[in-house]
């Protein structure tokens, strides 16, 4: 699974943050996510899917 | 769809009565039948009622839709929000971010994202907590009974508010004695325009003496990188301040006595949460409250600005779209058995804060407020119940956000 967020679109919800806490932060100034795992391991692929659709700005791309 | 008289259906539609924390019935119907119909508005004008999950957040994320509220087919919900469109703030400038679209919305939002972060909000809990604790020591040391919403759920978000905001604490009784007049039904509209006045010009002036000498605090930051480097008038600041304090306040004291009635209507599931070790489990309460609730319904109001194609319907330029997320949160293929408080499902998926590019900025700090308030107020008054019959507690039933205007319990 490959990760890719966009950080034009976000706005700064922390959804995915919530959801998916080791892939996904907001930066300390400007809150808006940052990728930490951008091929995160499979343990974690249910909680990314899951952050990718609660995401109301749609910023998470998944590719498998 | 029309009904019998060939008529299309008006909108809002009336709870059934006995079932006041489900939405109409109507609605249920028109998600079966016809997910995506014309219905008429007090003004005889009419709009497209969007019923169904998945419609609403596509409409919602889709950059043709708009909020412009003095767009002429925006559906305004009562005379009092068209009139205010009309004579108010009719420069875009004037204008707090939630009313316009992108780019102006980001631009503006992007300055108040960082504050509302989650690990930012999760900082405030210690203080949430003493507030929270604070009013209960003050209830339980009161008589009995004492209606929940005035002594408690009022005043949780606006002192809240003060402390991110940097309010001091002498000014505290100002600023919440403004702001009661805002949110109650016996205040005309003079009285309600006057307390709003009262709070931005305070806020302005409290602003100058945060430039001067700054604080940690939200509005010591804004001064700091917004007002000094010219991005934001005094006065915008000011308003935005307002505008902070105003959207999370009913809404958020709403939650709170409407989700302490429906938790007292199902006391397995209250006597477990008041019971817990679990965090998890109060979060997971908190989120089934806000699907079960879903207290905005009068429906998230749109425009098109474009031709759009939904379903095997045509939304045309200039149409208006209320997207009835009470609804779709009720939707059986999304969650099982919806109208079940089931404090143990997984809610995550709702859309009680919206979707899109103006899901509510607020969202982490009701969270925070709601995780602390339904897992303190239960376990420190544990035989809390309702000093009237459920069917005399007054519901907000003709409220832009529903809730109940007084909810008295006693212990």
């Amino acid at each position: 699974m490959r990760v890719t967020v966009d950080r034009e679109k976000c706005i700064g919800s922390g959804q995915c943050v919530l959801t998916a806490a080791d892939v996904f932060d907001q930066g300390e100034d400007d809150g808006i996510v940052v990728l930490l795992d951008a091929e995160p391991s499979p343990g974690s692929h249910e909680d990314v899917r899951q952050a990718a659709k609660l995401c109301p700005a749609q910023a998470i791309a998944i590719t498998v | 769809m029309t009904d019998i008289l060939g008529e299309v259906p008006a909108f809002p539609m009336q709870r059934a009565a006995g079932c006041p924390f489900d939405p109409p019935p109507g609605y249920r119907k028109l998600q079966a039948e016809a997910p995506i119909t014309r219905v008429r508005l007090w003004d005889d004008s009419t709009a497209w009622l969007i019923t169904r999950y998945e419609d609403q957040r596509n409409l919602l994320a889709d950059p043709r839709v708009s909020v412009d509220i003095m767009h002429p087919g925006y559906p305004h919900i009562t005379p009092g929000e068209a009139s205010r469109a009309n004579t108010s703030a009719p420069l875009k400038q004037e204008r707090v971010f939630v009313t316009l679209d992108d780019p102006e919305h980001a631009r503006i939002r992007r300055m108040v994202i960082a504050p509302f972060a989650i690990k930012r909000v999760e900082a405030l809990r210690p203080t949430v907590q003493r507030i929270v604790d604070g009013l209960i020591d003050d209830m339980l040391a009161g008589p009995r009974p004492v209606d929940l919403v005035e002594a408690f759920a009022l005043a949780v978000p606006s002192l809240v508010i003060c402390e991110m905001l940097g309010v001091p604490y002498t000014d505290h009784g100002f600023f919440q004695h403004n702001s009661r007049i805002i949110v109650s039904r016996q205040s005309s509209p003079e009285a309600v325009r006057e307390a709003r006045r009262n709070l931005v010009d305070y806020l302005d002036e409290l602003i100058t003496g945060k430039l001067a000498d700054p604080g940690e605090d939200l509005l010591s930051k804004l001064a700091a990188e917004q007002v000094s480097t010219g991005e934001l008038t005094r006065r915008e600041l000011a308003v935005l301040g307002f505008f902070l304090l105003a959207a999370g306040h009913e809404t958020t004291a709403n939650m709170i006595a409407l989700g302490t009635l429906a938790l007292l209507e199902h006391p397995d599931q209250l006597a477990e949460l008041r019971q817990t070790d679990d965090p998890k489990v109060v979060a997971g309460s908190v989120e089934e409250l806000l699907r079960y609730l879903n207290i905005l319904h009068m429906g998230r109001r749109r425009v098109a600005l474009a031709d759009i194609e939904i379903g095997d319907q045509l939304i045309k330029d200039g149409d208006g779209m209320i997207m009835a997320l009470d609804v779709g949160n009720r939707q059986d293929d999304v969650f099982a058995d919806p109208d079940r408080l089931d404090i143990h499902r997984d809610a995550r998926g709702h859309t009680a804060f919206g979707f899109g590019v103006h899901h509510c900025l607020g969202r982490p700090l009701a969270r925070l407020e709601l995780q602390v308030v339904y897992g303190t107020l239960y376990r420190r008054i544990p035989r809390l119940r309702l000093a009237v019959d459920l069917a005399d507690v007054p519901f907000k039933h003709d409220g832009l956000v529903y809730g109940v205007y007084e909810l008295p319990v006693t212990w």
